[in-house]
């Protein structure tokens, strides 16, 4: 019976899951937003707990014919910002809107204009001030995150989920906003380890240095026997080629090549620098 | 101080419109009519006065006399007069007035519709009945004016009488003077999406008394009371003026958010705001002879958990009972003071 159930919403996923369009069933308006579709059954069958004794698939459509409202299921759920209900929450705390003041204060005046009275009263919740004003101009900040996309942060993932789990939650963090130092950094140790192409920098950064050998000499002799064409601002760190004149710099690349595994997706290659920099 | 007592389950839910319910109690039958707004239906319930019987009505809007249409209802409001009392809507095609039970419709005015569609969304909002030196309904259009109707006291004999054109915003409320003495002047208030505030005195020509300037908040919801301005914004904040000479009595930071809905109790001086932030406040006005002074003190705040206040109306005289409708909630919740 819980198949048939499942199979009722596969169908209506696949067809609905190409546009968003608003679904009509009989007298009701559900809309079904993508979500991975083990997730979907998941809140399904949470939102939709099944009395016993009754076919499954018969429930399920008599409570698509109950619900006379809009009843969207989606990724706010997750968030606590909607109700497993449809309606979303409205919170009596946080900021209040730019152009309003937190309510709790009445003044009253005279003919001429003057405060004569001030009286305050609870507001009846947690309000704080408004935060500023948004840009308007093409580019600036919003303030809001209304118009963001709301697939792009990370959440912790609260239905259980088998085995794949750990590679779309790392997936996910990706798109937080990169400190550019930082990929930078990471970049250049990638470069070093020989799994991005070498590519020509613009010349070293002024009061960054980078002396990968323990001593000047060695660094020297590197540079000694570096291809004279290349011209004298580019760092070109061929490590592959390398290998055999220095065997340091070859002992080093060696210990970072037992973990490594092949792969071709960018995203594992993020994985495996932070894996190995967490064994370090 | 309130109790919420039993809902009244509603066909629909109601609409995100300022000012989405209204109520007549007819205190001779026992019994108290509600509607609510829904797309292009008016959901009407009629409540017994035990709470026990309910019977539900729907009415649609049109697009002329007869045909029915899919163009949204705007507001839907009870115009009592000495005479009768009428129901009045207004859609984005004209408006609607039918006898108090909404039976038979009386009278229909088509909006003047562009040829060439615009910008502008066209539609009418604001009812209002004044009754000073005949008897008139007042009902705003997107355009900033306001049309005069002249209602015969039975029949369907009604008139256009007036135009009048002070606003240049679309229309959002209109709310007529409330307390049942006669010593004030001003008869109705006319509230526009920018907040501009335009106070008449009624009659064959209507004369504009006051404008009350906007100060950069839409006013959502006006009333008018002893000669007192009661305006709610979508700031969240309820101002008092005066009517006469537009002197701020008060400024309250009532509400977190738009303020939707407000009503005044005339017999007991009671107000009632109601807004999206969830919360739902009774306020006590009093006027001082002496010293001229209108004070404003907050009573009670009762909060509907999650909704978005959209309508919110006293079901008497004195403020002993009010009801209250939200986006997207299919029942009309009511409070009694205990």
């Amino acid at each position: 019976m819980e198949h048939s159930n499942i199979e009722f919403y596969e169908k209506q996923l696949s067809t609905r899951n190409k546009t968003r369009e608003r679904f009509c069933d009989s007298s009701t308006f559900i809309r079904f937003l993508p979500l991975p579709l083990e997730q979907q059954r998941r809140t399904e069958r949470e939102t939709f707990p099944q009395p016993a004794g009754r076919p499954a698939s018969l429930v399920v459509k008599e409570r698509v014919c109950w619900y006379p409202v809009c009843k969207p299921v989606s990724i706010f759920l997750k968030d606590k910002v909607q109700n497993s209900n449809g309606r979303f929450v409205l919170p009596t705390s946080g900021p209040v809107p730019y152009g309003t003041q937190i309510p709790g204060l009445i003044r009253m005046f005279n003919y001429n204009g003057d405060e004569v009275k001030k009286s305050e009263f609870p507001n009846g919740g947690n309000y704080t001030s408004p935060l500023q004003e948004g840009s308007f101009d093409l580019y600036g900040g919003r303030v809001l995150k209304l118009g963001t996309n709301m697939y792009s942060v990370s959440r912790p993932v609260e239905t259980h989920m088998s085995g794949t789990s750990k590679s779309s939650a790392s997936h996910a963090k990706e798109n937080a906003a990169p400190n550019p130092l930082a990929k930078e950094e990471l970049n250049l140790l990638a470069r070093l380890m020989g799994h991005l192409e070498v590519k020509k920098t613009t010349g070293s950064e002024s009061g960054f240095r980078v002396n990968l050998f323990s001593t000047d000499e060695e660094e020297e002799e590197a540079a000694i026997l570096r291809p004279s064409e290349f011209s004298y601002q580019f760092i070109n760190i061929q490590a592959t080629q390398d290998q055999q004149s220095n065997e340091e710099l070859a002992r080093i690349m060696g210990e970072f090549k037992e973990e490594d595994t092949v792969s071709q997706s960018p995203c594992s290659k993020g994985d495996d620098l932070l894996a190995m920099m967490d064994g370090l | 101080m309130y109790r919420r007592e039993k809902s009244i389950q509603i066909k629909s839910s109601a609409s995100a419109l300022y000012n989405n319910l209204s109520v007549l109690p007819i205190a001779e039958k026992c019994l108290t009519y509600f509607t609510v707004v829904h797309c292009n239906v008016v959901n009407m319930v009629s409540a017994s006065g035990d709470g026990l019987n309910f019977s539900h009505r729907q009415l649609q809007s049109k697009e002329g006399s007869i045909a029915a249409s899919s163009s949204l209802i705007i507001q839907a409001s009870w115009c009592v007069l000495p005479s009768r009392v009428l129901l009045v809507l207004t859609s984005q095609k004209g408006i609607q007035m039918y006898e108090s039970d909404g039976s038979i419709m009386v009278y229909w005015h088509a909006l003047d519709i562009p040829e060439t569609p615009s910008d502008e969304a066209v539609f009418a909002r604001g009812i209002a009945a004044a009754t000073t030196l005949g008897h008139y309904i007042c009902v705003g259009t997107s355009s900033g004016s306001v049309l005069v109707f002249k209602i015969p006291d039975k029949g369907a004999n009604i008139i256009l009488s007036e135009v009048l054109e002070e606003h240049w915003d679309p229309i959002t409320d209109i709310a007529t003077e409330t307390s049942s003495s006669k010593e004030y002047i001003a008869d109705i208030v006319s509230a526009d999406d920018s907040g501009l505030l335009c106070i008449w005195k009624a009659g064959k020509d209507f004369k504009l008394l006051k404008k009350i300037p906007a100060y950069g908040c839409s006013c959502s919801s006006v009333k008018l009371w002893c000669g007192i301005v009661i305006a709610g914004y979508g700031s969240g904040q309820i101002r008092l003026y005066d009517a006469l000479s537009g002197v701020v009595h008060a400024e309250v930071n009532a509400h977190a958010r738009w303020i939707y809905a407000l009503d005044i109790a005339p017999d007991s001086g009671k107000l009632l705001s109601g807004a999206e932030d969830s919360l739902v406040r009774i306020w006590k006005l009093s006027k001082s002879p002496e010293s001229h002074t209108v004070e404003i003190e907050h009573q009670h705040t009762e909060c509907v958990t999650d909704v978005q206040i959209c309508g919110a109306k006293f079901c008497d005289p004195e403020g002993s009972a009010f009801a209250v409708t939200g986006y997207d909630l299919s029942e009309i919740i009511r409070y009694t003071v205990v």
